[in-house]
């Protein structure tokens, strides 16, 4: 290697360190601001962009997230939440990228199969079930929640491929609002299915859902750490999230580089095609919805486990069309990308809005009153409270979502970059 | 190796083959020639099993293929490069490629790319880009390759002069020989007759779903009715 190439990597290694420790002094020393929050989470995308080695870039991410991250949401309990959602996002955004973005069949209903997840250990992790199964077995023990795991990842396949079966003869639009319907139909089942047996509880919801068992509690106790449940469930949570996005990641990778991800692209680029080049179209299909579906569902049992409580209303419609959003803002088709729109779009509802609005409110507080010339005079404290922008939530998303999809169509990470537009050939 | 007889296909209503046959023997390149809407493509579609006969039989060496799904057409060693090219234009060349190995688990396949590149070392400059971003000409020969790919006994090739330049399907015509002759059976598909029969070893001419004439290639392009139809006088 040049000189001037390892003084620059040497740089580049400083820079990230200095810039890490900084954005984590920020947040150690304010706790409540979430512009120091945000650019500490900037710093996962510097990673990601520097011009450092492979290992290099896996071992600062590895102190970012395994670190770092818990260590500030011990000084601030809402940043794990943060941390928690998004990556609950990004291991829906990257199942729904395989079906949306390698296959290319058009998805709208997706939460149905986080739904069913999530309903899954709901009602056997709490006593809801006593209500229809006879004898007095639930909730079942805090363990049976690794089992749920495992099943919902087969109960998510099976069901994938069942919503396949009949509608994958469909193509674009078509198969857009069969999914769409299969959606709405699951959570009007969720909904009414309270009688006349009481599977669901209807639009009630179930709590208290049970919480996975803190099996590792003597072991730190052992160490001498002496953590607080309340503390330790959003650790624990936390850990459990990256645990199954890291899986997720790598399941997802390993099948866009084999084979099958050879096949499903070639699906999605021309069907009659691949199906002259011995792909089994409807086959392959249907994996596609099996795997999408059941990354969905197993995240849907954590979600179950972490909220305690849930209720059809986590299912809508928008959810789906969310999850969507996430997908082609970060790029169809490719991981990098799927990732990032979740990222971003997690964070623009949860942090930066409500952090504008937060902003606004102590502005209106401070009855500071400006002096515009020509306008005269304008007390601060006079803004109504309409102007908040986290109530303009669906509105910004909207926004940006026209923007990006004028001024780039592709994603902010599309799959290859070098990607030139293909001439009209398909 | 390829007989078909008396087949019947329909789009919905629309009687599209009215009860073709015909026949390729080993080692042969056949071609069928016929205008627009003649059933040229449908032909090589229900062969390769994306269209389903009504009736009429299609063989291969003995073995029923009408009724299977493409995919196992494929395995059985038939490859169709369709009309159109129909590459996949947002994968690389070396990823049409290997998408053309796909019904194959075995090992060779770094051996049957260098082939290809043998056969078309344009593709190899290329390999890294975007199909989509190939020429015309280069499209069709990928797509050939792609076919290739998949080590077939029996070679579909639908139009492949479709929109190119003399030269270019003057090119494309003496590897389409040159591959024959490596004993790779070829079903041709065109509209540019001359050039078809004069690489063919016999032909048919279709018309509005019926084969109405056969023969070897050197006595068709001396017919009268195909000088007249096709060959321009």
């Amino acid at each position: 290697m040049k000189k001037g190439e390892r003084m620059k990597r040497w740089f580049v290694h400083i820079g990230l360190i200095g810039y890490i420790g900084l954005t984590c002094a920020l947040v150690f020393y304010f706790p409540q601001s979430v512009l120091a929050f945000l650019l500490f989470e900037a710093s996962l995308l510097l990673i990601y962009y520097a011009a450092l080695p492979r290992t290099t870039k896996l071992f600062f991410a590895a102190v970012a997230l395994v670190l770092l991250m818990p260590l500030l949401g011990i000084v601030n309990g809402y940043y794990l939440e943060v941390a928690i959602q998004v990556g609950i996002f990004v291991a829906l955004a990257l199942g729904l990228n395989i079906v949306v973005g390698f296959v290319g069949l058009l998805n709208l209903g997706f939460v149905a199969f986080y739904a069913i997840g999530a309903y899954l250990w709901a009602i056997f992790g709490s006593a809801h079930a006593n209500e229809f199964l006879p004898g007095a077995h639930f909730p079942l023990a805090p363990s049976w929640f690794f089992v749920f795991l495992f099943l919902s990842v087969l109960v998510g396949a099976l069901t994938g491929v069942l919503l396949g079966l009949p509608v994958l003869r469909l193509r674009g639009d078509y198969l857009a609002i069969v999914t769409l319907g299969f959606a709405e139909v699951v959570r009007a089942l969720v909904n009414n299915l309270d009688k006349p047996i009481n599977l669901t509880n209807g639009p009630k919801g179930i709590s208290p859902i049970r919480r996975p068992p803190l099996f590792f509690q003597p072991i730190l106790e052992l160490l001498g750490l002496k953590l607080d449940a309340a503390v330790l469930y959003p650790l624990y949570f936390y850990f459990l999230v990256l645990l199954m996005v890291l899986l997720v990641i790598l399941v997802a990778r390993r099948l866009e580089g084999s084979p099958v991800g050879r096949a499903w692209k070639a699906i999605r680029e021309d069907e009659i095609a691949a199906a002259v080049m011995g792909i089994p179209v409807v086959r392959m299909k249907l994996l596609a919805f099996a795997v999408g579906a059941s990354f969905a569902a197993a995240i849907g049992v954590l979600f179950a486990a972490k909220q305690v409580f849930i209720n059809p209303e986590s299912f809508t419609f928008m959810e789906s069309i969310g999850v969507l959003a996430m997908v082609i803002l970060g790029g169809m088709g490719s991981i990098p990308g799927a990732i990032l729109g979740a990222t971003a779009v997690t964070i623009l509802n949860l942090q930066l809005l409500k952090g504008l609005s937060l902003w606004l409110n102590t502005l209106r507080q401070s009855g500071i009153i400006l002096a515009l010339p020509l306008l005269g005079s304008f007390d601060l404290s006079q803004i109504p409270a309409q102007f908040e922008p986290a109530k303009y939530e669906r509105m910004v998303f909207g926004l940006i979502l026209i923007l990006m999809m004028i001024f780039r169509p592709q994603g902010i990470l599309p799959p290859r970059r070098s990607e030139v537009k293909s001439d009209g050939a398909a | 190796m390829l007989e078909v007889q008396d087949l019947h296909v329909y789009y919905d209503a629309i009687h599209a083959l009215k009860g073709i046959s015909f026949s390729v023997a080993r080692g042969e390149i056949v071609t069928l020639l016929g205008a627009n809407g003649a059933g040229k493509t449908t032909t090589l579609k229900t062969v390769s099993g994306l269209l389903r006969p009504r009736r009429g039989s299609v063989g291969l060496a003995g073995q029923a293929l009408e009724g299977l799904e493409p995919h196992e057409i494929v395995r059985l060693g038939v490859a169709h490069v369709p009309e159109g090219r129909k590459i996949f234009p947002r994968l690389t060349v070396l990823e049409n490629l290997k998408t053309g190995a796909y019904s194959r688990r075995s090992g060779s396949i770094g051996e049957d790319m260098d082939h290809v590149f043998v056969l078309f070392p344009r593709l190899k400059e290329r390999s890294r880009q975007m199909a989509g971003t190939l020429s015309g000409g280069e499209q069709q020969m990928l797509a050939i390759g792609r076919g290739l790919m998949a080590r077939p006994k029996l070679l579909l090739l639908d139009e492949p002069s479709m929109g190119l330049a003399p030269i270019v399907v003057e090119q494309i015509f003496e590897t389409i020989q040159s591959i024959n002759r490596e004993g790779v059976t070829i079903l041709l598909v065109e509209q540019n007759a001359a050039i078809a029969l004069a690489v063919s070893h016999r032909g048919y001419v279709l018309e509005t779903g019926c084969t109405i004439l056969e023969g070897r290639s050197a006595d068709l392009i001396h017919n009268d009715l195909v000088r007249q139809a096709y060959l321009g006088g």
